[in-house]
């Protein structure tokens, strides 16, 4: 029995339940968020002194760390998971975190900026790197939380 | 005091994207993530719009707190690379393959012109 999760299973397309308190989730989320984004632009002054070349990798890693969250936590915490947390704790996590830490501008923007410096290669691999190893990793997170399941 | 303003703008940013996202899938459905799709479209053109204009040269050029503001804290809050990815998954675990792909291939392309056409919109302001 789900004494935590108030709701009847979702279906999977509709991951991000409505809270009870609809501030609360907002409350949550922009908290995730703030932490999430403070995370990546760490990530990404730290990128800058580790390896500054005209790549965007941090990016891509940021985004791989991000997608296996997101895919790892959504199984663990969902209708068959072992933990039993409840809606806001979802948002907070997938929603705010997650979504705060991860991004989808800076990708679309270091790939414009590639191709308007003459450099479609690197700018079609960084698509193909981001959504290819993107996938993989909410994957491996599914997969992953599925064996933690059992 | 850049971490500030992306602190602000990040939480800002989280919170437009779940009052935005959950305002389209209540409009339009679920069976496919509009909502996403809508926020990482928009947050591509302000991204792409506001880094033309603190690029140097730009309008705004060299303004870091703006760009620290608007485009890793705003922008970077505000679109997700991470719902994108599961949503992507679950489409593909509910047998729905074409959505999916139709998914990677729509987000890829519609932002890419959504940062285009941020910079072409730059590019008509004086000085940008």
């Amino acid at each position: 029995m789900r004494l935590l999760c108030p709701h009847p299973p979702l279906p999977r397309s509709r991951i991000f339940g409505s809270s009870m308190n609809p501030l609360a989730a907002y409350l949550v989320i922009g908290l995730g968020s703030a932490l999430g984004g403070v995370a990546r632009y760490g990530c990404g002054a730290l990128a800058a002194t580790l390896w500054p070349v005209a790549f965007p990798w941090m990016t891509i890693l940021i985004n791989i760390l991000g997608s296996f969250v997101i895919g790892l936590f959504a199984t663990l915490t969902g209708p068959d998971g072992r933990l039993l947390v409840g809606t806001l704790w979802r948002q907070f996590v997938m929603v705010g975190i997650c979504g705060g830490y991860t991004t989808f501008s800076a990708f679309s923007l270091e790939t414009v900026v590639l191709l308007r410096a003459g450099r479609p290669l690197a700018a079609g691999g960084n698509v193909l790197l981001s959504m290819a190893l993107c996938l993989l990793a909410v994957w491996f997170g599914h997969r992953l939380a599925r064996r933690l399941n059992q | 005091m850049e971490w500030a303003w992306v602190i602000i703008g990040s939480a800002l940013g989280g919170m437009a994207r779940y009052g935005v996202s959950g305002a389209v899938a209540r409009r339009i459905g679920e069976t496919f993530p509009w909502g996403t799709l809508v926020v990482n479209v928009s947050g591509s053109f302000v991204i792409g719009l506001f880094g033309a204009l603190v690029a140097t040269g730009g309008a705004l050029g060299g303004a870091r707190m703006v760009g620290a503001f608007v485009m890793t804290g705003l922008c970077g809050g505000y679109t997700t690379f991470s719902s994108f990815s599961l949503q992507t998954l679950n489409l593909a675990r509910d047998g729905e393959w074409p959505r999916a792909l139709a998914n990677i291939v729509a987000s890829t392309a519609l932002c890419l012109l959504a940062v285009w056409a941020g910079f072409a919109l730059a590019a008509l302001i004086p000085g940008g």
